[in-house]
C-alpha cells in the first residue's frame, strides 16, 4: 500500500505529542493540567494505532482508538471526581499539597 | 493532502505546547480542543474518517466539556492558577487566531482544490470498523461498557458529599 504520508512521520508526531504530555505531567503542579497532559498522551497512543491501522489497511486500528476513547472517558470521570474531592479536602488544586503520605 | 498532514501536525504540536504552558486552565482547555481538532484532521488524512469523527464528537465534544464543567464547579477564581489576567489586549488574539486560521485554510484548500479524501487514496470505511467491532471485538465492546459503568459508579462515589460525615459534624458543632 503506497501511503502518501510515510508511517514513520505519523509515529514521530505521536512521539512528540507523547513527550509533550509527559513533560506536562512532570512539570505542572495543577491537577487539572496533569489530567489534561494524560489525555494528550492517550491521544498520541490512539494516533499510533490509527496510523498503523491505516498503513495496513485494517479496521483494527480504529477499533483500538475507540477502546482508548472509552478508557479515557472513564479515567477522566474518575479523575475529575478525585479533583473535586481533593479540592474539598485540601482546599487547593496543587498536587504537592496532597503529598502528606510522604511518598 | 500530504501538505495538510504536515500543517495539522505542526498545529497539533504548537497548540499542545501552548496548552501545557498556560496559566489559565480554561485557556489550556481551548488549546487542547484545537490540538484534538488537528489530530482529527490527521486521522482523516490517514484514511480513518470514523476515527476522525469520534475524535471530534467524543474527545473534543464530550470529554473537554466535562473538564469545563469541573473547572466551573470549583470555587470562582480556581481556574486562575497563579496570577489573575487583566483584560486581554489585542496581542492575546494573535497566536490562537493564527493557529485557527491555519486549520480554516486547510479546510478551504481541501474543499476548493477538489482533492477531498485520504492521502493514500484508500480509507478504512466506517462499515468495516463497525463489522470488526461487533464481530471479532464483541467481547472487548462488552468489557468497555462494563468499564464505563465502573467509571460512572466510581465517579459518583468519589464526587458526592458524604452525608453521614456532614451529619456527624453538624451534631458535634
Amino acid at each position: 500500500m503506497t501511503a502518501a504520508v510515510p508511517l514513520e512521520h505519523s509515529l514521530i508526531l505521536a512521539g512528540i505529542l507523547l513527550a509533550l504530555g509527559l513533560t506536562g505531567v512532570l512539570v505542572r503542579r495543577n491537577v487539572i493540567f496533569i489530567l489534561l497532559s494524560i489525555e494528550v498522551m492517550l491521544n498520541s497512543a490512539g494516533l499510533v494505532f490509527v496510523a498503523a491501522g491505516a498503513h495496513l489497511g485494517e479496521p483494527d486500528g480504529q477499533v483500538m482508538l475507540m477502546l482508548i476513547l472509552v478508557m479515557a472517558a472513564a479515567e477522566v470521570a474518575v479523575g475529575l471526581a478525585l479533583v473535586l474531592a481533593l479540592r474539598r479536602h485540601f482546599g487547593s488544586l496543587n498536587i504537592d499539597d496532597a503529598s502528606e503520605m510522604g511518598g | 493532502m500530504t501538505v495538510v498532514f504536515y500543517l495539522s501536525a505542526a498545529v497539533a504540536v504548537i497548540s499542545t505546547a501552548l496548552m501545557i504552558t498556560r496559566e489559565n486552565a480554561i485557556h489550556a482547555l481551548l488549546y487542547m480542543v484545537l490540538s484534538l481538532f488537528s489530530v482529527a484532521v490527521i486521522f482523516f488524512v490517514l484514511g480513518a474518517p470514523f476515527a476522525a469523527a469520534l475524535e471530534v464528537i467524543i474527545y473534543a465534544g464530550a470529554i473537554m466539556v466535562l473538564f469545563v464543567f469541573v473547572i466551573m464547579m470549583l470555587a470562582p477564581g480556581a481556574h486562575r492558577t497563579e496570577e489573575s489576567l487583566g483584560r486581554p489586549g489585542l496581542s492575546a488574539f494573535v497566536v490562537p487566531g493564527v493557529i485557527a486560521l491555519v486549520l480554516v485554510g486547510e479546510i478551504t484548500w481541501v474543499v476548493f482544490s477538489g482533492s477531498l479524501g485520504p492521502a493514500s487514496g484508500a480509507s478504512v470505511a466506517p462499515d468495516q470498523v463497525g463489522a470488526a467491532l461487533f464481530g471479532r471485538y464483541l467481547s472487548a465492546v462488552e468489557m468497555a461498557s462494563l468499564l464505563l459503568l465502573a467509571g460512572l459508579v466510581g465517579a459518583y462515589h468519589l464526587a458526592r458529599r458524604d452525608p453521614a460525615r456532614e451529619d456527624e459534624g453538624g451534631e458535634r458543632s
